[in-house]
């Protein structure tokens, strides 16, 4: 199911564009925040839920799974050169997952570790906020990178679509229709994040058990998919 | 002893047919797919390729089909047209990565790049490639795992006179060896040099095949048209109409030329200047017409 090649050719893919730095500035901003809001409000438990929730998991998080997930795959279909992916007897469902698990380890180490180091330094780790965000980064992380991963393969718009999903439909329609955040990747990994916190600070829209069958559901769901998509994936050339 | 059939397949792109009801068995040696820019070879090739369906008909290698058919890659080496592969690689790298997919070791991937001549320039970043050497490692990474077919779309493209002469003597020893080696090329030289068979496909259309005489006597005895003034016009028709070459010969007054048809191309061409002298005309224009390579073509998808 992990081909080792594929895996070694996406990670260099993805950490050798220009959209890499991304990747890079994104978690910079976040400490850079923490850094600010701790000097001038102090250690204050609430304040630190609600940047890291607010910026670190609303924001952050989606972007990064947004440039981890599509671009593991979405730059080679674009440019043809998926054709020598393709060209080889290796099935398509390992391409897909392998894809699937750089893009998971990409985004984990670009959003959990500065989401952790984020909450250290806002409030020392008090009340478990630091963990809890951590672990619903990590949670997110799983499931960003298989949406984003099957948008890579199903579109050359993904990046468009990707952010559109994550700062529309996440950030703005989350916040305005109650309903649209039962159908939201951050408040799925937000109920798991209040479970590890355990107290009122961390909340979700969403109860445990719904939460883990919705993130299982379509981490499997998009991964199965992107891979009959990959199957059936045609170039057109250059005619 | 490998052999890709085509069988009544075409492919259309929503309304646009780009292949259209060919059919076609491409079997070991050296074969040349020719037609002029858009004719439907890259699409052709893709269906060979596994990367495009049939709209219907079928493409099969050794009987069993290619679409969907990972496993075909075992036997299938390609080169695609398109210049994008892993820039950020260095070629060596690459050529291994493509070994590997295959599950073949550094060895492989070290003997391909040996046979297209790019150890010297092997641990170089493909992005400070030019499009020869690009060319070259794109071949070697299709030759890893030592192919029976092989496929490549427009090789040629932007190679220089060198570079092409090294892999025209690659293929040519690689369809000698007995394995299956298509490529597309819109210009006829090429083709007849290395092809030992032509495929003609003119407009998604199979226009014709047969071995390079064959469709270099089809190209040559198609009717030219030439467009001719002279000192005497009339005169001239006159002339030129006694002799079987010519078929037709328009007066066309508002240009003040003559549109002449000749059937035969080499008689024509000889017979011409010698009425002329003969006559006493002095010929002061004589340009062919319809030397475009889509008219060639279109020709012989008439014939």
């Amino acid at each position: 199911m992990y081909d080792p090649t594929v895996a070694r050719l996406t990670y260099r893919a993805l950490l050798g564009r220009r959209r890499a730095l991304i990747l890079f500035a994104l978690p910079a901003l976040l400490i850079v925040i923490a850094g600010a809001v701790r000097v001038l409000t102090g250690a204050d438990d609430q304040v630190a839920s609600d940047v890291l929730g607010g910026f670190a998991l609303a924001t952050m998080v989606p972007i990064i799974g947004v440039i981890a997930g599509t671009g593991a795959i979405g730059p080679e279909i674009d440019d043809g050169s998926v054709v020598y992916l393709l060209a080889k007897p290796v099935k398509r469902p390992t391409i897909i997952f392998t894809k699937l698990i750089v893009a998971i380890a990409v985004t984990m180490v670009f959003s959990a570790i500065p989401t952790f180091v984020a909450g250290l330094i806002l409030n020392g780790n008090g009340q478990q906020i630091a963990v809890a965000y951590t672990v619903a980064a990590l949670v997110a992380s799983i499931a960003y990178a298989a949406l984003f991963l099957l948008l890579g393969t199903v579109t050359r718009h993904a990046v468009v679509f990707g952010l559109v999903y994550a700062l529309v439909w996440e950030a703005l329609f989350g916040s305005l229709v109650a309903g649209a955040r039962t159908l939201s990747v951050q408040q799925w990994s937000l109920a798991v994040a209040q479970k590890v916190a355990g107290g009122d600070l961390v909340t979700s829209d969403v109860g445990l058990p719904l939460a883990t069958v919705l993130l299982a559901g379509v981490t499997v769901a998009a991964t199965w998919y992107a891979g009959q998509k990959l199957r059936t994936l045609t170039l057109a050339g250059e005619e | 002893m490998t052999t890709i059939d085509i069988d009544h397949a075409s492919r259309w792109f929503s309304n646009v047919v780009a292949v259209n009801d060919i059919t076609m068995t491409v079997g070991p040696g050296v074969t040349g797919l020719l037609g002029p820019n858009g004719a439907g070879k890259s699409t052709l090739i893709n269906m060979m390729g596994g990367f495009l369906a049939p709209s219907t008909g079928s493409v099969t290698l050794d009987g069993r089909p290619i679409w969907r058919n990972e496993q075909i890659y075992r036997k299938i080496g390609i080169v695609p047209e398109r210049e994008a592969m892993y820039d950020f690689l260095t070629g060596r790298e690459f050529v291994v990565a493509n070994a590997e997919l295959h599950g073949l070791d550094a060895r492989a991937a070290q003997r391909a790049l040996a046979t297209v001549e790019m150890e010297y320039a092997q641990d170089r970043k493909i992005s400070t490639y030019s499009k020869g050497m690009r060319q070259r490692v794109k071949m070697a990474s299709a030759l890893v795992h030592e192919p029976s077919v092989l496929l490549l779309d427009e090789p040629f493209n932007g190679m220089d006179p060198r570079q092409r002469m090294q892999l025209m003597d690659l293929l040519r020893r690689m369809g000698d060896e007995g394995r299956t080696v298509l490529f597309s090329s819109h210009i006829l030289e090429e083709v007849e040099q290395l092809a030992s068979h032509i495929e003609v496909i003119v407009a998604g259309r199979h226009a014709a095949s047969g071995d390079f005489r064959k469709i270099r006597r089809l190209m040559t005895d198609r009717p030219h048209r030439y467009l001719v003034r002279s000192s005497d016009d009339r005169a001239l028709a006159a002339a030129l109409i006694a002799d079987p070459s010519t078929a037709g010969i328009e007066v066309d007054v508002t240009e003040g030329a003559l549109r002449i048809q000749a059937v035969d191309f080499g008689r024509f061409t000889a017979l011409l200047p010698r009425v002329a002298r003969d006559n006493g005309i002095r010929l002061l224009t004589v340009s062919p017409s319809d030397e475009s390579l889509e008219s060639v073509f279109s020709y012989l998808v008439a014939a």
